[in-house]
């Protein structure tokens, strides 16, 4: 085993976000404390008060840039690390916290604070890929332990890790899992987002809403009908592309288009 | 050792604790001048963009708001929903309701305790340095995490951000084989639970106390988690439907979270430590003992103790687990239906740092019109501040280091939870209308 100093340093960084996809760090209970023997947590402050000065061979990364201050940070911390790896859907999408893009962030700002000259922040809540290059990132709201620890394996292994750009459906095939867009029970965004959560929407009867965002060449305009199909009307189609990944491109492109002239 | 007239203290990122913020300490002729918790964790503006969503959508959208207690937001929102539009979910639902919430609370409280709170009085600066000389105790936190976390999986569908939770009970409910099948681990976690309440109490406390009212849900008959009625210990109780008019809020400059008050009175505090006040006698037998042998008073009002009280609610929602999975009966259909309505419901549940509150205000088709959440972090945050104050005009003369260390332990004694706290109210609806 490597002296503390020789193995690969690991920090974690948090920007807009709540906080679960770092916890799935810690989730990942029976492998936590082999993991700590294998890399050295440089920083993590969820964590841990000790923290060491860089550059960090991998930095993980949650959350979205939401304030000018973030923005120079996420600057810094990419200068001084190796490999960065966006983690959750703030930090490959913009979160949730990205519905602000969609409205005027100065009514938001005043709706929710008495002195909204005390809140400094940003019109629109940035991926962290469009402030800085991003090496790889993980998909999810929250991120999946398995896929987060096949990453961590992948970098110390020094292959490249398994990060699926297939629909839920495969997964729902795996399950069993009968189609709920076919039988009509559900609107269901399974076909058009990420696989990576195990479908465990559509086998607790509800459809997928899309947490690990779209795939690559999603055909929304094909799934749209099956939505409205399957009981969704126009505004319905419209928010349930407007969650957690509202402002991933494809998503934002389907509601725009639903929204019609109206923006 | 130091003993300096003018002294200023800065943590420019607390760390064990869940989102970001920061502790300002001035020093002055030898005074305590000003102490600032500051929270500078990001908003993000739930309650503004929640306005015009679909009531069937808050318990989804809300559970982003934190990574670490999701169900008691999905918790509070439904509760708040089915105010909203007039209807009761308890029963078997309820119960399931129940189950989830006890999950949340067994991970939460062995997170705390293990991996963000023991460490401050073992001298460690985290669990994983703690586990290079206390591997078994770091493996026992994680044990009982893990089993709060496969509690959360197998009803809620997954840990963080459970997908099975919907306005009127659940989309699935779960078989009775998926249930049993942790009766086991549930069954090794009430062991390591108990041991944990021994190893806690013999930590070394420093000799303080606050005198902060304490606010927690009560529910005659049992330890309220998933609902009941806001009291204090000095003898408020209010229907959760008054909160506008009890509970006020107001913004402080260095912070992106508000500061609650009790309209009238002032400070409070909610959480285990509250919790344990008001509903301490409705613990189980064997949680009680657990207290007992840990020397626990009936009101502790040591902040530093709050670990044990941690520890003992550990031992009672594994138990109130068990006991609920070997009672349990799928809820058939495990939905209430809703008709949308228009109307304002309110909802309050424990989590595991304090009550949250939720109100809505929906239209007739069930669009959202206003919201107010108030989050326990919001609601602890002058009480920790006075807790600060206090308790460094009685340290100064530890060296800086040292006072830095102890203040952000006694921050963590509130398992504060900065994500949570950096979302509002609407002041524009109610400003006027506040006694």
């Amino acid at each position: 085993m490597n002296t503390p100093e020789e193995r690969p340093t690991l920090a974690v960084w948090k920007f807009a976000s709540c906080d679960g996809c770092q916890l799935a760090l810690l989730d990942c209970e029976d492998e936590l404390l082999t993991l700590a023997d294998r890399v050295q947590i440089a920083h993590f402050t969820e964590a841990t008060r000790a923290t060491v000065a860089g550059p960090y061979d991998v930095s993980l990364v949650e959350g979205s840039i939401t304030t000018p201050a973030d923005r120079d940070r996420i600057m810094r911390i990419r200068q001084n690390s190796r490999l960065l790896v966006t983690i959750g859907a703030c930090a490959s999408a913009g979160g949730i916290q990205a519905l602000r893009n969609f409205a005027d962030v100065s009514e938001f700002r005043s709706i929710v604070y008495a002195r909204p000259d005390y809140i400094e922040t940003l019109d629109r809540s940035l991926p962290i890929g469009e402030v800085v290059p991003v090496d790889a990132e993980l998909r999810g709201c929250p991120i999946d332990r398995g896929q987060l620890l096949d990453l961590l394996t992948a970098m110390l292994a020094g292959r490249r890790p398994h990060l699926p750009d297939r629909p839920v459906c495969g997964e729902c095939k795996l399950r069993g899992t009968s189609c709920l867009l076919v039988t009509g029970r559900a609107p269901c965004l399974g076909p058009v987002t990420r696989a990576g959560c195990g479908a465990i929407c559509p086998a607790a009867n509800r459809g997928c809403f899309g947490c690990y965002g779209p795939i690559g060449d999603p055909n929304t305009a094909a799934l749209i009908p099956a939505l409205r199909a399957a009981g969704l009307d126009e505004d319905g189609v419209r928010r349930i592309f407007r969650t957690f990944n509202a402002a991933a491109p494809a998503f934002a492109d389907a509601a725009r288009g639903e929204e019609g002239e109206q923006r | 050792m130091t003993h300096r007239h003018d002294r200023v203290l800065r943590v420019d990122a607390l760390a064990r604790v869940e989102g970001e913020g920061a502790l300002h300490i001035h020093v002055r002729d030898g005074k305590v001048g000003e102490v600032q918790l500051e929270i500078y964790e990001p908003p993000r503006f739930f309650e503004a963009f929640l306005a015009g969503r679909d009531y069937a959508e808050a318990p989804d959208i809300t559970a982003r708001i934190c990574g670490i207690c999701p169900v008691a937001y999905q918790m509070s929102a439904c509760q708040a929903m089915e105010d909203a539009v007039g209807i009761t979910v308890g029963g078997a639902i309820g119960k399931l309701r129940r189950l989830l919430y006890c999950g949340e609370w067994i991970s939460s409280h062995a997170l705390h305790i293990y991996l963000l709170h023991a460490p401050d009085f073992l001298g460690f600066d985290g669990a994983i340095d703690m586990a290079a000389r206390h591997r078994d105790l770091v493996e026992r936190g994680l044990r009982l995490k893990k089993t709060g976390n496969q509690l959360m999986t197998a009803v809620g569908g997954r840990a963080i951000h459970p997908i099975n939770v919907r306005v009127g009970g659940f989309y699935r409910a779960p078989a009775p084989s998926e249930l049993s099948a942790l009766l086991d681990p549930l069954r090794q976690a009430l062991d390591d639970a108990i041991a944990t309440v021994g190893w806690v109490a013999g930590f070394d406390f420093p000799d303080f106390e606050h005198d902060h009212e304490l606010l927690a849900l009560v529910r005659e008959g049992t330890y309220a988690i998933e609902h009941g009625v806001p009291h204090t210990d000095r003898g408020l109780v209010f229907p959760v439907s008054e909160l506008d008019h009890l509970v006020l809020e107001h913004q402080v400059p260095h912070s992106t979270a508000l500061h609650a008050t009790l309209a009238g009175r002032d400070r409070y505090l909610t959480g285990p430590v509250a919790r344990y006040a008001l509903s301490g006698r409705w613990l189980s037998p064997l949680a009680r003992q657990a207290a007992a042998e840990a020397g626990l008073p009936a009101v502790c009002r040591n902040p530093f103790q709050s670990i044990v009280v941690r520890a003992v609610e550990l031992v009672y929602a594994i138990e109130e687990a068990i006991a609920l999975i070997e009672a349990y009966e799928p809820p058939h259909p495990p939905v209430v239906h809703v008709d949308p309505a228009a109307g304002v419901g309110y909802g309050a549940t424990e989590a595991p740092r304090g009550t949250l509150f939720h109100r809505y205000d929906l239209d007739d088709r069930g669009v959202i019109r206003s919201v107010r959440i108030v989050p326990p972090t919001s609601q602890n945050q002058a009480s920790i501040e006075d807790d600060l104050l206090r308790f460094v005009a009685t340290r100064l003369d530890y060296d800086d280091a040292r006072l830095t260390s102890v203040c952000e332990q006694v921050i963590r004694n509130y398992d504060p939870c900065i994500s949570c706290a950096t979302h509002f109210l609407t002041l524009d609806i109610h400003e006027g209308e506040l006694p």
